[in-house]
């Protein structure tokens, strides 16, 4: 396992330059990243206190340490 | 391709949510919970001066979940939701950056992708707005804070992309050095001209204890680097392996 990562890695630095992948394919993948990454966002750090979709505290009081503790702000 | 990445980024995400959560539960709970008895004691008395002059106490909060729930399993899907969302954000930015940042190989990359994304989607934010913990801020002003918290985010997210982008034209000008430092002082004049800008905030009680404040602050500058430090290094593997699995 270990020696058949180090032999990857080895040859991904040979060709740094081969590996990189054409942006008209990363774009439609980019699009739902963003948004994945957006939505997770939204929920564990703005529902229910900025804005609302549930109405309620219960997202907002579920993930209440983890809102304050990764930096956002919070009732 | 690059849906494989994505879902080895989700993978490492969730990781890496489980070791901020780990980080977050031995350095910023203890914080947390002195806040909470603070705010209670602060509630407490302003209920006692209500009814002292004749008024009838303000309603309490109603308690919907346990601080036990709270600080566990809340705790816990708040640390993996946000670590797989970062976690597919990271596989994209990898795809795009992967081969493209000079002679850089794939683990490397990651890392200093990760580093990137440290500075530009928390810790530039977190500078102008600080994390505050539980009885630090005004509920009446939620909305504005989260607006502009999510405004700075998205200026140093921008100035960052701005910055690489005109590294990119000064380097073959001016040479690596040189070049990239012009870069990183371009880049440091808009941030600090958009710290001078955008409105302050400080919402701290003056009784508020400063030893828990710092404490707090400081949990959460460790969750994050736990959070994208590990979905950095654990990306490195995965991603160069997924890579090199690539067809050519």
């Amino acid at each position: 396992m270990a020696t058949d990562e180090t032999s990857v890695a080895t040859s991904v630095s040979d060709l740094p330059l081969k590996v990189a992948i054409p942006i008209r394919e990363i774009m439609p993948w980019a699009i739902f990243g963003v948004l994945i990454m957006a939505l997770a966002y939204y929920f564990v750090g703005a529902e229910q206190g900025a804005t609302s979709i549930f109405s309620g505290m219960g997202v907002h009081e579920f993930v209440h340490d983890a809102r304050h503790l990764l930096g956002f702000p919070c009732h | 391709m690059v849906g494989q990445l994505i879902l080895r980024g989700f993978i490492v995400g969730i990781v890496a949510g489980v070791l901020a959560f780990g980080w977050a539960k031995t350095f910023g709970e203890p914080a947390v919970n002195i806040a909470i008895n603070f705010e209670s004691a602060q509630d407490a008395a302003k209920a006692a001066a209500a009814v002292a002059a004749g008024k009838p106490a303000p309603a309490e909060d109603p308690v919907i979940f346990s601080r036990t729930v709270q600080s566990g399993i809340g705790l816990l899907t708040g640390m993996v939701g946000a670590g797989a969302g970062l976690g597919c954000l990271f596989a994209v930015l990898f795809a795009f950056a992967n081969g493209r940042m000079g002679n850089l190989a794939a683990g490397p990359t990651s890392v200093l992708l990760a580093f990137y994304g440290l500075v530009s989607i928390y810790l530039v934010p977190a500078l102008k707005y600080p994390p505050n913990p539980p009885s630090v801020g005004e509920p009446a002003t939620i909305k504005y804070r989260t607006g502009l918290y999510f405004l700075m985010m998205a200026l140093s997210i921008a100035s960052t992309l701005g910055a690489l982008r005109l590294r990119r034209l000064l380097v073959p000008k001016y040479g690596n050095w040189n070049g990239s430092l012009l870069a990183l002082l371009v880049y440091l004049v808009i941030i600090a001209a958009f710290f001078v800008i955008l409105p302050g905030i400080n919402e701290v009680p003056v009784t508020f204890p400063a030893v828990t404040l710092w404490n707090f602050r400081l949990a959460s500058l460790g969750i994050q680097t736990v959070l994208w430090g590990s979905i950095g290094v654990m990306f490195g593997y995965i991603g160069a392996r997924a890579a090199a699995e690539r067809p050519q």
